[in-house]
């Protein structure tokens, strides 16, 4: 599904602030796969995902994603094919934006081709009425309201609606919990995994929860200094414990892992 | 008084949109677009020289036409070349005096003696008597005005909307900002000139000076429009435009009648009124932030609630 082929990006490349992001970077996704991400502080987590997102162009190497070469696609094309939730619940929404509006924005990536003069149809209001009501918050009743209105977790919850809303090829998930409290945190996890399982999205999920890391999924990636250090899939992922995962990273990388976030338990 | 009174509404609505054009590029899409003024002389030019060639209607269009290419002209700086808003706002303008000059035959003032513009081929027509013009500036404003609030609501204004309240999650969703903000900037500065067009025709003038301040003007009318009626929807905020507009010229015209306050202090007023109502919430912060530090300062908690009120109001007064 993702083929990710030696990609580096490096910022402030000649200054004295240069820094490697990514060096040499590849993996490759199979259809439907659901990884978790972990890694030290600085080890190109966010980097890779904007990579893949398009947010800048890598400095070498090739994307590819359903069998497409993404790596000169403009970021605004990709996000056609790519959902993504970022750690701020106010990043993915537009607050002075009703809850109808916003879902219609998310719906237009299914909408090439149609008017960009139309408007909001019965039929698509009435889509939007029953995905919202899949939330379980009681947010299908107050579809005028504007989502400035909303607590950060119903926002998440929407934002994560929107990105999944026409299908996409590929789900990058930054954190997307870490700003909320454990209980909401919790919902939006179930909602993830609903949402990508019976889609069948295939996703990646950068987490600093290593239970979360442990047990969601089906494959985990632990990341260092724009490496990929292990790729744990399969028999091996299975049964997989924090404890086996703390001590594949001290054995790939030569030091703990390091993240002032990271939750042990 | 009447006469008075008709001349505001008048020239209220000859204005209005403008201040609907600032609507567009300062609240949707949150980008002070300094274009205006250029922009507004630009499109009298084009209508005045076209009613002089004897063709009024076509005028207003290709006015329109003209203040789209400017506003593209800013948005193309802005989005492909990097160039703050503001900066590229304000390079088009100047460009743009050249560019009227030119449009105006390379003269500072154009004048239609008695050609016929969109007002008097409209007299003629309609048996209005002297509310010719205001009707005919109303149904102009009206019809912008439905077709702008018909346009926000669709796909393509939604995302233009979105543009303006959350970049962020724009580059992350399928729209394209540097197409988004072309056509919103384009749109507004279609209204900006069409204003000016209206205005040129009305006053059978031109001049190179005439649109200095406008942007600032327009300002104040949405101010004062949003003081009127809230500023919570999209609706709401095109129609108050409109009603900010014919106030301010209410307020003018009174100043001119009863020299209350000369009229040439008037741009000082006006320019007061911005300054004063987007600080407002800067102003608002810092009083709140002098009565909890006076209600700190003055210590023992007895005595709080005798003296912060006191100092709470002498600091009030003080931001005024």
């Amino acid at each position: 599904m993702l083929e990710i082929k030696d990609i580096s990006v490096t910022f402030n490349p000649g200054s004295p602030d240069e820094k490697k992001a990514l060096d040499k970077f590849s993996l490759k996704l199979e259809d439907g796969d659901f990884v978790t991400i972990i890694g030290s502080n600085g080890a190109g987590k966010s980097t890779l995902f904007n990579a893949v997102a398009g947010s800048f162009y890598v400095d070498e190497g090739s994307i590819f994603l359903g069998g497409q070469d993404i790596t000169f696609l403009e970021e605004h094309k990709r996000s056609r094919i790519i959902g993504r939730m970022f750690q701020d619940p106010l990043k993915g929404t537009a607050p002075s934006m009703t809850i109808e509006e916003n879902l219609a924005l998310a719906y237009l990536r299914s909408a090439e081709g149609t008017n960009p003069f139309s408007h909001i149809s019965g039929r698509d209001k009435q889509i939007f009425r029953e995905k919202l009501s899949m939330l379980g918050m009681g947010l299908e009743d107050r579809m005028k309201h504007p989502v400035g209105l909303l607590s950060g977790g119903q926002r998440q919850a929407l934002t994560l609606l929107m990105a999944t809303l026409v299908t996409p090829k590929l789900l990058l998930l930054d954190e997307h919990t870490a700003a909320l409290d454990p209980a909401t945190a919790e919902k939006v996890i179930e909602l993830t995994r609903q949402i990508v399982g019976e889609n069948h999205i295939t996703c990646m999920m950068i987490t600093h929860n290593m239970q979360q890391a442990v047990e969601i999924g089906n494959r985990t990636f632990l990341m260092a200094d724009g490496k990929l250090v292990y790729d744990v899939k399969g028999p091996e992922r299975e049964g997989l414990t924090v404890e086996d995962l703390l001590e594949k990273f001290k054995s790939g990388t030569g030091k703990a892992l390091d993240n002032d976030r990271m939750l042990l338990s | 008084m009447l006469y008075i009174l008709k001349t505001a509404l008048e020239l209220g609505l000859l204005y209005a949109l403008v201040p609907m054009a600032l609507f567009m590029s300062y609240r949707v899409l949150d980008i002070a677009d300094l274009t205006t003024d250029g922009c507004f002389v630009l499109g009298a030019a084009v209508s005045v020289q076209m009613a002089a060639a004897g063709y009024p209607i076509p005028g207003l269009f290709l006015a329109m036409l003209a203040g789209s290419c400017a506003g593209f002209v800013t948005a193309f700086l802005h989005t492909r070349m990097k160039v703050p808003s503001i900066l590229a706002g304000i390079i088009t303008n100047t460009g743009l005096y050249t560019i009227n000059l030119m449009v105006m035959g390379w003269t500072s003032n154009v004048s239609l003696l008695k050609k016929s513009t969109v007002f008097s081929m409209f007299k003629k027509l309609t048996f209005l008597g002297d509310w010719y013009a205001a009707t005919l500036a109303f149904l102009i404003v009206a019809t912008v005005s439905a077709l702008l609030m018909a346009f926000l609501s669709t796909r393509l204004g939604l995302s233009i909307r979105a543009t303006g309240d959350n970049i962020d999650m724009v580059r992350a969703s399928s729209i394209n900002p540097t197409f988004t903000i072309t056509v919103g900037l384009c749109l507004a500065n279609a209204m900006t000139a069409l204003s000016g067009a209206m205005v040129g025709q009305y006053q059978k003038t031109v001049d190179i000076n005439g649109g200095t301040g406008i942007v600032v003007i327009g300002l104040a009318c949405l101010i004062i429009g949003e003081t009127v009626l809230g500023r919570r929807s999209i609706k709401k905020g095109v129609i108050a435009a409109v009603i900010g507009s014919i106030v301010y010229r209410v307020i003018y015209a009174v100043c001119l009648y009863t020299k209350v306050i000369p009229v040439e202090f008037l741009k000082l007023l006006t320019a007061a009124i911005v300054a004063i109502a987007i600080a407002f919430p800067a102003l608002k912060k810092m009083v709140l932030f002098q009565k909890r530090k006076s209600a700190h300062t003055s210590g023992r908690r007895f005595v709080k609630s005798k003296t912060v009120p006191a100092e709470a109001d002498g600091s009030g007064k003080g931001e005024k």
